[in-house]
């Protein structure tokens, strides 16, 4: 009877193993098969020539694969999109984790989680008839379709994942820090923002860490409204992003070292991606030991 | 212990499982353009016996090389064939309209592709055109626009930077906003070769699909796009090249000049195989003609 039980234990746990192997098999097949087919392009055009060439030529002749403009692009739309979603994602998390009554809280958090779920071709969608012909209107510029409408729709796009995990950070700093903070004379905001704010800053940064996250991996709501050409970056240009570049010429790259090149870009995001959980990983643990 | 060793052993095995799965990943691709030719083969062995078995049970394999740029005609085509008959492949090796032609003087392949016109040398050595659909694309902008006609040399000026300004060309003055598809789209390639501005375009906007082409060009009053005359609608106004108005008509006839053939190459002097001329005659009947046309082209004998 005792070993049947234990059997039927080991049984299950047997399955839960490999259930568990499924995900990191799947990581390490992605990872090998990104690294096995990235390789070879940048071994024949050369590191720095990849990394660093500023022309994006594929199907001239001779072809030149230089991917600066999408890693730049890439850097300046994540930055742009930290820098107006983090100071309103963050203001958002305090009035809602502290200042915010209950029934509008609640109404508020249906919201955020409701824009979480928008998919992104919707925010692309709406960028496109929306946002690109607006910037054209109000900046006076000949085409909308540039860097900063990818970047306000990254920033609406993040907005749910910094405030979703600092309303969690905040929420979890213990009553009595407020408490005594309050009983020694401070005002709520004060409290809010010397106290609560400082006890939770590695649960904020490491929603930021998150929104840097999505905003590099979103391809489908910037290629609608980036306008998509291999330009450097500029505020007004049409620029093209790591996973667009990718993204756009898959369809036609067929073999050889088009194709190949795609695979390296994909490589190279995927570095930018491995760089950026790290520091998440960083930043929750520390969070915990806090 | 005894449960490190089992996690590590079940570990090395997944990882080995990736390693061989990676393998055959990056092999297929490789061997991609070897399988045509191969399959080419097999049709021509295949004909003997099929010719044993009555008309209707026809099999055996067609295959087709060349223009990227008829992957989407020759692919509906090719699914409405199969689909007649069960038992016959169809086969098509995007390779580019020079290999296409190559191929079938070479007898790699039953018909050729191309999406330009056969040059004397390449009839001389023996080989016959048959136009399948005229490819023609229309230059389109803003209904807004003042501008309703534009010579073929201005069209490739404007593409290449040389002309910036709508007033260059007797419109507004406002700076024109190119709109284009993205590399190795079969409609910029053919935009790109008829109007000889190949590498040399100045884009403002690279899209991924027609659609977003005809959208960005019915909300921006000063862009200028190009797009598939099938695809054109009430969104856009088509512009007039040299006078001619894009249509079905002076596309076929050839005064409309943003427009190329595309062709079936075959071999004068050799019969095509009884399944391949059972697919040429279905392409080039009446049947086919509505599948043409769904595929955004202007089938040549409507």
């Amino acid at each position: 009877m005792k070993n049947r039980k234990r059997l039927f234990e080991n049984i299950v746990h047997g399955i839960f193993l490999v259930l568990g192997l499924v995900t990191v098999g799947c990581v390490l097949l992605i990872t090998v098969y990104l690294v096995i087919s990235g390789i070879p392009a940048i071994r024949e055009i050369g590191l720095v020539e990849f990394l660093f060439g500023d022309t994006w030529a594929s199907t001239a002749d001779p072809p030149q694969f230089g991917i600066l403009p999408f890693i730049l692009t890439s850097i300046y739309g994540t930055s742009g999109a930290i820098l107006i979603g983090v100071p309103i994602g963050f203001m958002t998390s305090v009035y809602l984790a502290k200042v915010a009554p209950p029934k509008l809280k609640s109404t508020v958090s249906a919201a955020v989680s409701l824009l979480a779920g928008i998919p992104s071709v919707v925010y692309g969608l709406v960028g496109m008839l929306v946002l690109v012909p607006g910037i054209r209107e109000v900046f006076d510029v000949p085409d909308g379709s540039s860097l900063l409408a990818a970047i306000i729709v990254l920033a609406i796009m993040i907005l749910p994942s910094i405030i979703n995990v600092s309303v969690t950070a905040l929420e979890a700093v213990p009553k009595e820090y407020e408490d005594a903070s309050l009983a020694l004379g401070a005002t709520p905001i004060e409290t809010y923002f010397r106290v609560s704010v400082p006890a939770a800053k590695s649960g904020i940064a490491a929603a930021v860490v998150l929104g840097v996250g999505r905003a590099i991996g979103e391809a489908m709501a910037v290629v609608m409204v980036s306008g998509n050409v291999a330009n450097m970056p500029s505020l007004f240009q049409s620029v093209r992003f790591l996973t667009t570049a990718v993204s756009s010429e898959m369809s036609y790259a067929g073999a050889g070292l088009r194709r190949q090149a795609l695979f390296s870009i994909a490589l190279v995001l995927f570095f930018f991606i491995m760089l950026i959980n790290a520091a998440l990983n960083f930043f929750l643990k520390r969070s915990k030991e806090g | 212990m005894r449960n490190m060793k089992k996690i590590l052993s079940l570990v090395l095995i997944a990882a080995l499982a990736v390693m061989t799965l990676a393998g055959c990943g990056s092999d297929s691709s490789d061997s991609s353009s070897d399988s045509t030719q191969s399959s080419s083969s097999v049709s021509t062995s295949d004909t003997g016996s099929s010719s044993s078995s009555e008309e209707e049970a026809l099999s055996g394999t067609v295959a087709t090389d060349g223009s990227t740029s008829m992957e989407e005609v020759i692919g509906a085509l090719g699914e409405s064939f199969m689909n007649l008959h069960e038992d016959v492949e169809f086969t098509y090796n995007p390779t580019g309209s020079g290999a296409g032609i190559t191929a079938v003087s070479e007898g790699r392949c039953d018909i050729g592709l191309s999406s330009r016109s056969l040059d004397e040398e390449e009839k001389a050595s023996g080989l016959e055109e048959t136009v399948l659909a005229y490819d023609g694309i229309a230059i389109i902008v803003n209904p807004e626009n003042p501008v309703a006609d534009l010579s073929l040399e201005q069209i490739a000026q404007i593409y290449t930077g040389e002309i910036t300004n709508w007033s260059e060309v007797g419109g507004n003055d406002a700076e024109i906003v190119v709109i284009g598809r993205e590399a190795g789209s079969g409609t910029r390639d053919g935009f790109e070769s008829i109007t000889g501005t190949e590498d040399l375009c100045q884009y403002r906007q690279e899209l991924t699909s027609t659609g977003d082409v005809i959208t960005n060009v019915a909300q921006n009053p000063d862009a200028i796009g190009y797009a598939s005359l099938a695809s054109v609608d009430d969104d856009v106004k088509a512009l007039t090249v040299d006078g001619v108005e894009a249509n079905a008509d002076t596309v076929k006839d050839g005064s409309y000049q943003v427009q190329r053939p595309f062709v079936l190459v075959t071999k004068a002097d050799t019969e095509l195989s009884e399944v391949a001329q059972a697919f040429f005659d279905y392409v080039t009947s009446a049947d086919a003609v509505d599948i043409i046309t769904n595929a955004g082209v202007v089938a040549a004998n409507e």
